[in-house]
């Protein structure tokens, strides 16, 4: 062991990035240890000739306007001392969930999804009311709350199923661990970051949040190493050492903040004796693919202004994993060009995202050209899928894209491809091994604002406070 | 050092620290927070950066002492 750090960061995403930001910037000598060769993680990026993605990223949610008191935003954004306007903040036009019999729409002005559910549902209105003044006055952050179910509290309130799951439906594609419901501080967590507050997109995608943490690292004096996968976090008596990379690198550091997930943080940890009959944290039952098509025109140009869609065929909402590859009668599909400001895509083309739940055991098992021929078949599906959101759609595709549950394994390290981690959160971050914190989905906080806050409240805690 | 310069340097570290607010608007006698988009976390990046630039110390019983920017330059003028 020869180089001693104050913190090792696992994982170069939103999360490791912020926290690891936090403590170099009060003079903690730290490392971030990346297995891949870029950063991001589950939110990261690739170039296909001339055009450029995201991964995962369809929406950053939590948008307020610059200037906004208090907010996971401005507060996350006051902590990494990077001003709002350099985020250059594009907003939604307006977003839908769309189930058989009913449709509801929302934009970042809360009063116009209020007023939709006033006239769809009148006689919940009141109830819908007293539910959100409740979610306004109840603290999602506490690093101390219990994990109890969000659809148990929400139907004290309302007693129209058909509303609660279209409320649900949202909140639970975009950040629940749990099939058909979700921790009600996440469930807050969410109803803020989407409803009350609401979707945006960084001019540039998320390249642009990534370059101003990687600027903001370099110039607190950060180290990063690419390329460097932790086979084991080394404790001894239960308290932390260091860690050994998979070309058998040793790095020495008195604590480890690790981003990669719950069960797979534990699994690179050797359990001493005394613990090994602790059960392992649970792998979360959820996994997703995507379709990503190109087209020739923009999405306006065939009659379509709504941002993203939450589309569900029938009125309940199964978020569950589905029995078979995937479930294409329930999706999210995402037009990245309805945001107000559309200009750093490629000119005249348009794009689509398509999200179903898929089920990981059944993509793994697929030979290679099974799979193949089922990533085909998944994309047909999207735009078949497309097509019924979209009933004008008359674009030809100029190139297309798909991931599935294995392409997220294989890139993030996420055990069975999933999204939101764990079911088993550790809000605190405390781990059963002393110096060894978590942060990222598995500390409990969601979204791309979320994992950055993770990141900071975890360094100041376990970090700068002691 | 004069209060003047400790007042200064409270105001440059507010400046690094709330890069969205208008530091030149406080008013040295009412709370900081009314004023200012700074929470616990934020108060907690001041006294940091106070030992960090400074070497100025401030225990965690003497936080109160940073609610205005008066209470700031009177407790902190004689650290300095």
């Amino acid at each position: 062991m020869t180089k001693k750090y104050d913190t090792i960061v696992i994982g170069a995403g939103m999360s490791g990035l912020a926290a690891a930001i936090r403590l170099a910037m009060f003079g903690k000598k730290v490392c971030i240890l990346e297995k891949h060769f870029l950063t991001g993680g589950l939110n990261s990026y690739y170039k296909r000739g001339k055009r450029k993605f995201d991964v995962g990223l369809h929406a950053m949610t939590n948008f307020v306007p610059k200037g906004t008191k208090r907010k996971p935003l401005t507060k996350l954004l006051k902590q990494l001392r990077i001003p709002w306007d350099a985020l250059e903040l594009s907003e939604q036009k307006s977003s839908l969930i769309q189930f058989p019999s009913e449709k509801l729409m929302f934009t970042n002005d809360f009063e116009v999804f209020r007023t939709e559910i006033a006239q769809k549902f009148p006689h919940e209105i009141d109830n819908f009311n007293k539910f959100v003044q409740y979610i306004e006055e109840f603290n999602e952050v506490a690093l101390d709350n219990k994990t109890y179910m969000a659809k148990d509290v929400a139907k004290k309130f309302i007693k129209d199923s058909q509303l609660i799951e279209m409320i649900f439906c949202p909140l639970l594609i975009y950040g629940s661990a749990w099939e058909n419901d979700m921790d009600f501080s996440q469930f807050v967590i969410m109803f803020k970051s989407i409803y009350l507050e609401g979707f945006c997109r960084p001019n540039g995608g998320v390249r642009t949040i990534l370059n101003l943490l990687m600027d903001k690292y370099e110039a607190v004096g950060g180290e990063l190493i690419f390329k460097a996968e932790v086979v084991k976090v080394i404790h001894s008596g239960d308290k932390v050492k260091g860690v050994e990379l998979k070309d058998g690198t040793i790095l020495e550091c008195d604590k480890v903040i690790s981003s990669m997930g719950h069960p797979e943080t534990m699994a690179v940890t050797q359990e001493s004796p005394t613990i090994t009959n602790e059960k392992s944290p649970a792998v979360g039952p959820l996994s997703f693919c995507e379709s990503i098509a190109c087209l020739d025109k923009k999405p306006t140009d065939f009659g379509f202004d709504h941002t993203i869609v939450f589309y569900n065929e029938s009125d309940t909402y199964n978020y569950r994993k589905p029995e078979t590859l995937f479930d294409h009668t329930s999706a999210v599909a995402c037009f990245p060009n309805n945001f107000q400001h559309d200009d750093d895509f490629v000119e005249g083309e348009g794009i689509a995202r398509i999200t179903y739940m898929a089920n990981y055991k059944l993509w793994k098992e697929l030979e290679r050209k099974v799979y193949l021929e089922h990533k085909n078949d998944l994309f047909e599906k999207s735009i078949e899928t497309i097509k019924r959101i979209a009933p004008g759609f008359d674009a030809n595709i100029l190139f297309k894209d798909v991931f599935t549950p294995t392409t997220i394994e294989r890139y993030t390290g996420h055990f069975e491809g999933t999204v939101y981690g764990s079911t088993d959160k550790l809000r605190d971050g405390r781990t059963s091994i002393e110096g060894l914190y978590l942060c990222g989905t598995d500390q409990g906080f969601l979204g791309i604002v979320g994992a950055m806050l993770s990141g900071i409240s975890m360094a100041n805690l376990h970090g700068l406070m002691e | 050092m004069t209060a003047q310069d400790v007042r200064q340097i409270v105001v440059d570290i507010i400046a690094d620290i709330a890069v969205d607010d208008d530091v030149t608007t406080i008013d040295d006698a009412t709370p900081l927070r009314e004023q200012l988009d700074l929470d616990s976390m934020d108060f907690l990046d001041i006294v940091m950066e106070l030992k960090k630039r400074h070497k100025v110390e401030v225990p965690q019983e003497d936080y109160p002492q940073l609610a205005t920017m008066n209470s700031c330059v009177e407790y902190l003028t004689p650290k300095f």
